[in-house]
């Protein structure tokens, strides 16, 4: 499977360094090239310098032929708004967006995006531990 | 009308000015603080401290009953967020977003903001429409029919120079409204109106067929 990874932060890295290791090919932007250092050793896919919501750089990361899309910026709107484009412009097949704020994941998955936010999904299984 | 900006830079603060001055009720959101405090003490209360992306603040504002949206920050993905919360979360029937990346426009009408202005773009016009050499002008955008006005000159040695606009392969949709020639002036052209070199004309097109229709008129 072709993916790009957009957001070179801790778990974009981390998710990159699973996907690669599993056999896929991985291109993964950002726009510092420093963040770059948190990738493991060992990846073997393509790190790419640019910002993700232009889509000239998302065709130069060659979004017009992956299968899966996935957006891990620190910046919801980034996200959401790269999301989008990757959905509704490039017709990504699978596209996953990580939103923090809450409610505006809520207002995204009714949109049709397919959402993740860190912070529900964590609270969540904070109390789990807390009330266990 | 109830008119709700995003963002407090100059493009927020000249635009909520001038939105006062015609009488609107304008309310403008700032996420930093010792902004949205000067323009409350240079505007009146008409600025709150907030996230104009967060659901919350928009409830607090009364965005639910704004006539209009204009998000002005710096960040297309910030102004582009801004207006599809006020869309799909308030319903506000006209969304604004200032974009900065040119190439945003058509992907913002996609995803639903009504209106884009792209100061790239604005510039990129008004050069073009001091550049007489320039073979194509956009003069007016139609947006709710996708159609536009532009003006294409007929250089001295074009080779449609002498031919019938009928003899022209106008592509689909495009239509010539006007010829403003040098020694006649202007007339609304019919079949058999001959093109003389230096005429101007004035077509009706969409964005799509601009540039065959730039080619048909200049024959190249």
């Amino acid at each position: 499977m072709k993916v790009i990874i957009m957001g070179c932060s801790r778990a974009g890295a981390r998710l990159a360094g699973l996907l690669d290791a599993d056999g896929h090919s991985v291109t993964i932007l950002d726009t510092d090239a420093y963040s770059f250092r948190r990738l493991p050793t060992e990846f073997k896919g393509t790190a790419l310098v640019g910002n993700g919501i232009d889509q000239d750089v998302l065709k130069r990361a060659g979004i017009e032929e992956v299968d899966a899309f996935v957006t891990l910026t620190q910046g919801d709107n980034r996200n959401v708004m790269a999301a989008q484009i990757a959905k509704h412009i490039f017709h990504v097949p699978k596209v996953v967006c990580r939103i923090y704020d809450p409610l505006r994941q809520e207002l995204y998955s009714t949109l049709g995006l397919e959402t993740l936010s860190p912070t529900t999904i964590f609270a969540q299984m904070l109390k789990e531990k807390v009330e266990s | 009308m109830y008119i709700i900006v995003i963002g407090g830079g100059r493009v927020g603060y000249y635009l909520t000015k001038a939105l006062l001055d015609e009488g609107h009720e304008v309310l403008m959101v700032e996420k930093n603080a010792t902004i949205c405090q000067n323009i409350c003490n240079e505007l009146g209360d008409v600025c709150v401290r907030g996230d104009g992306c967060e659901v919350a603040t928009l409830t607090e504002m009364g965005v639910s009953r704004a006539d209009m949206l204009i998000a002005v920050t710096g960040d297309d993905e910030d102004n582009l967020v801004a207006c599809q919360v006020a869309k799909h979360k308030f319903n506000v029937s006209r969304t604004i977003a200032r974009i900065r990346n040119p190439k945003n426009e058509s992907i913002f009408k996609e995803l639903g903001v009504d209106i884009t202005v792209s100061s790239t773009n604005v510039i990129m016009e008004n050069i073009k429409e001091a550049v007489p050499t320039h073979p194509l002008t956009h003069l007016l955008t139609i947006r709710d029919e996708g159609l536009e006005i532009v003006e294409v000159k007929i250089p001295p040695e074009s080779v449609t120079i002498g031919k019938r606009v009928r003899e022209l392969p106008l592509p689909p949709g495009s239509r010539l409204a006007l010829v403003i020639s040098q020694k006649r002036g202007p007339r609304v052209p019919i079949s058999d109106t001959i093109l003389q070199a230096e005429d101007r004309i004035i077509a009706v097109t969409t964005p799509e067929m601009e540039e065959k229709l730039r080619a048909a008129l200049r024959g190249n």
